[in-house]
């Protein structure tokens, strides 16, 4: 192991202690824990999977799943810790890497996360009965007569203690998790649940190694690669030698199709390299034809896949319609601060590869299609990037790294996209229509509702597929891309999760003009945005105020309460001129967490201009790990949902992206940045439920419908300030 | 095409060869090997590159490192005390947990810093403009605006 990459273990290995530590649960107080283990659990069971007893009395713990700033490690370590009566800073956690940690395929936003969060639980939990047998053998005392404290086990009586390095005396873990399985009670947790302070803060406040872009390995080379002008170009004739003249750090010009890379000893000698070749070659453009119809007109019109999705008991009666609107959101940017950055080694026939990706195992088999080289010989290793909210460059920069270090071999060969190619090049939340129509009963309740979406794909994660690879599409031998799947998140939360008796929801999939993929919180942005703005629209039908229409609506307890809590933060506040509340409801995946949104926002009335003022938040994830962390992450998320909303639009024209800087794709500053708050209801009986992407969505239709009430225009296509 | 260069980078010395064209983030990162300056955009649009120079806060990525020889530099690397003693405003981002991927922080605390040299009462408005150059895309700009108001109240007086 290198010492690059054991700075990062160390970085993300030790976490702060908060606790004082003399916790005696015992056996007695456990339960037993869910009646169904985690799928991957039933796929890898092995606790020294999961889990390893090192030397110095840390455990180290392993997880499938990547961190980008959801706090995974922390959590991760946080449960293991519990279970394991440790201090926090004794739980080293591993990221997502090749032959080290489960593969737990790609790292989604959603649950997917919290998932792995649970394995680990049961994962220490397992691995505490094994070391308490082993414990109740070497001191000849019942395991009930057993104390665990910080890495050791000693009789409640007094005597002797070990270690648990002792106790496995250099050998692993050899147990599986399996029910029945005893996990410590709630009611007895001391880490779970609690606010911890994020240890990687202080490395990160202070600029230590902690990102991809802070590796550094000797002898290491600089990549660049140069993009066509746009989706579908072969460049001309290249001259290497040309381009040698002006760059005397040239190491290598790497053709293949239209890849186009160069390799140099220094970094700026590679930008340089770009610059020129980004001026000096001669492109042959395929240009799709131009539309000069809105978006929306553009994205009906395209050949589509239909799928029912819902279907009513009866059906909609078109001649009693109240109210249809159309409503729709433009493609959007990952937009990670840090541009995609990949490292890669090329050396006997073996394949290393440093990567911010949201998987290693996926991304293996990826390169193994591609490069032809056997995935036994490709070792992948997940490290942090700036955050990313889905699939966005990083994976398509290993593979161009990893093209470029196969022509190069022997070295370490480090590719950095430019702004410019993250920008254009990335693949974003696809754009979406939504078509909304229901009838209101006399009483004022919906007895029909229909929904009718438009959606490309929300997920086109390579996954052992080449031709998901931007570049692979142009290779001398390229891997050609398919047409997008039907289905995935395009109709998430389209069907309202209200009690209306009759739902027709359809869903439209298209392969649209630009590259997509999966974008925080997938459809259910744009749909709750249509949903939520279609439900004050009906409730002013109705007469009714916005929230009593929702309540009216409503039957779940836990949907009404942070309805309720919301309700009691903004009903009392002092009334403004040129101020209004708009509010917004949902249940994400209307399974999971729940999450209501006020928008406070004010209109200029000399300029026209609306500005959020501030957002306030009430959500039920059910049981929380870290709660600062989870009010964190829906104050970010309302913050990135009211730049999405208010600013972002990717620009596109004749094929080519035109919005290749935070000029052309302005996100929010400063000067626009609603305060917020964020209030959390905690259910520790409760279901985990992811919590990163549940309020996107509702802060869209809590803005939409203060703008709406503030100015008295509604505004149905995004962005708010967009010029459509 | 190289040449010397000297620079003063966090109270010390170095003497280096570079293209004189390069970028000093360039410099800062692959010869001086600091992190805390990070490469976002290369356009002096994002902040995630910004230094101390002569103490006010400036993007690294555009501006030649020939431009900066008689510039006392400071980078994130350089706040705290030997010790380890964070610099006051490190300390309140870590306390209010101001951040989700981090990838910012530079741009915010080196914005921070130098705003607070230069008003040190700065209020809701003044933080707000004087922050206004760095993007953070996960949200975290409450939390900043927090930990920078928090270090305003807790400046030594
Ligand atoms: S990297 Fe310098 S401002 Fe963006
Ligand atoms: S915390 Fe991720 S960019 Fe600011």
């Amino acid at each position: 192991m290198n010492t690059g990459r054991r700075n990062f273990l160390k970085s993300i290995g030790s976490l702060t202690i908060l606790f004082s530590l003399d916790h005696t649960h015992t056996l007695a107080s456990l339960l037993p824990a869910d009646p169904e283990l985690p799928g991957i659990l039933q796929r890898v069971p092995a606790i020294n999977a999961w889990l390893e007893v090192l030397a110095s009395g840390s455990v180290r713990v392993f997880t499938g799943k990547i961190e980008m700033g959801q706090g995974l490690c922390t959590a991760v370590a946080q449960v293991a810790a519990e279970e394991l009566d440790m201090e926090m800073r004794q739980v080293e956690v591993i990221i997502s890497e090749t032959n080290v940690t489960p593969n737990e395929g790609y790292t989604g936003g959603g649950s997917s996360t919290e998932t792995s969060v649970l394995a680990v639980r049961y994962a220490a939990a397992a691995a505490r009965k094994e070391l308490m047998d082993l414990a109740a053998q070497a001191l000849a005392v019942p395991a009930e007569a057993l104390l665990m404290n910080n890495g050791r086990i000693a009789a409640k009586q007094g005597g002797r203690a070990v270690s648990f390095y002792e106790l496995l005396n250099g050998k692993k873990l050899t147990g599986e998790v399996k029910l029945p399985l005893t996990v410590k009670r709630k009611e007895d947790y001391r880490l779970s649940g609690k606010s911890v302070k994020r240890e990687d803060f202080r490395q990160m406040i202070t600029g230590q190694s902690m990102y991809i872009q802070d590796l550094r390995f000797p002898g290491m080379v600089h990549a660049r690669t140069v993009r066509p002008p746009g989706y579908q170009s072969m460049p001309g004739k290249m001259d290497e030698a040309a381009l040698a003249k002006q760059i005397p750090g040239l190491l290598k010009m790497v053709v293949n199709g239209g890849f186009l890379g160069v390799i140099c000893t220094d970094e700026y000698q590679a930008v340089k390299a770009q610059r020129y070749l980004e001026a000096n070659t001669r492109w042959d453009v395929i240009t799709p034809p131009r539309s000069t119809k809105a978006l929306p007109e553009q994205l009906k019109e395209l050949q589509a896949q239909t799928r029912t999705v819902k279907t009513p008991a009866l059906p909609f009666p078109e001649d009693r319609v109240t109210l249809k609107a159309s409503y729709s959101k433009p493609y959007i940017m990952h937009g990670s601060i840090g541009p995609s950055c990949a490292i890669a080694l090329y050396h006997n026939n073996e394949l290393e590869v440093w990567t911010h990706g949201q998987g290693a195992y996926p991304a293996r088999d990826t390169l193994s299609r591609l490069l032809g080289i056997p995935a036994a010989s490709i070792h992948v290793k997940c490290v942090r990037g700036a955050g990313c909210f889905g699939h966005n460059g990083a994976e398509d920069a290993a593979a161009e790294a990893a093209l470029l270090a196969v022509a190069y071999p022997g070295k370490h060969v480090r590719l950095q996209w430019s702004r410019a190619e993250e920008h254009a090049w990335e693949p974003y939340g696809t754009a979406m229509c939504m078509e909304l129509a229901a009838v209101l009963e006399p009483g004022g309740r919906i007895s029909h509702f229909r929904s009718d979406v438009w959606s490309d794909a929300h997920s086109t994660h390579p996954g052992g597929n080449p031709e998901l690879l931007i570049s692979a599409n142009y290779l001398a031998r390229p891997f050609i891309r398919k047409p997008n799947p039907v289905g995935g998140g395009g109709y998430r939360n389209a069907d309202a999760y209200y009690n209306i008796p009759n739902q027709t929801v359809t869903a439209h999939f298209f392969t649209g003009p630009l590259r997509v993929s999966n974008l925080r919180s997938l459809g259910t942005y744009a749909n709750i945005f249509a949903l939520e703005s279609f439900m004050d629209e009906l409730a002013a039908k109705a007469e009714t105020d916005p929230f009593a229409f929702r309540l009216m609506h409503l039957e779940d307890a836990r949907a009404k309460e942070t309805l309720f809590r919301l309700q009691e933060k903004v009903s009392r506040l002092p009334k403004e001129k040129n101020t209004a509340i708009g509010i917004a409801f949902s249940r994400y995946k209307n399974n999971a967490a729940y999450s209501a949104v006020a928008a406070q926002v004010t209109l200029d009335p000399a300029t026209g201009k609306a500005t959020v003022k501030k957002m306030w938040c009430v959500a039920d994830a059910g049981e929380i790990i870290s709660p600062d962390n989870a009010v964190n992450q829906l104050e970010g998320g309302m913050i990135q949902a009211a730049s999405w909303t208010l600013f972002e639009e990717v620009k596109f024209e004749g094929g080519m992206v035109t919005s290749r800087d935070w000029a052309s794709y302005p996100i929010i500053r400063f000067s626009d940045v609603p305060e917020v708050e964020a209030e959390i209801i905690q259910r520790p009986g409760e279901k985990l439920c992811g919590i990163g992407e549940i309020v996107m969505g509702v802060s869209a239709g809590a803005i939409g419908n203060a703008v709406a009430r503030v100015s008295g225009k509604r505004v149905r296509d995004l962005p708010i300030y967009g010029t459509r | 095409m190289t040449k010397p260069v000297t620079l003063n980078v966090n109270g010390k010395k170095h003497t280096l060869e570079t293209d004189p064209d390069a970028p000093l983030l360039y410099v800062l990162r692959n010869q001086l090997a600091l992190n805390g300056p990070k490469y976002g955009c290369g356009l002096q649009q994002c902040g995630a590159c910004m230094v101390l120079l002569d103490g006010k806060a400036e993007p690294s990525c555009m501006i030649p490192v020939t431009a900066v020889t008689n510039k006392l530099i400071v980078t994130l690397e350089g706040l705290a005390k030997a010790d380890g003693t964070l610099h006051p405003v490190q300390q309140a981002f870590l306390d209010e947990q101001a951040a989700q991927c981090g990838y910012c922080l530079n741009g915010m605390v080196i914005s921070a810093v130098a705003l607070l040299k230069a008003a040190p009462n700065a209020g809701e408005q003044t933080i707000r403009q004087g922050m206004q150059r760095v993007l953070c895309r996960c949200g975290s700009q409450a939390r900043v605006l927090r930990a920078v108001k928090r270090a305003v109240k807790n400046k030594p007086r």
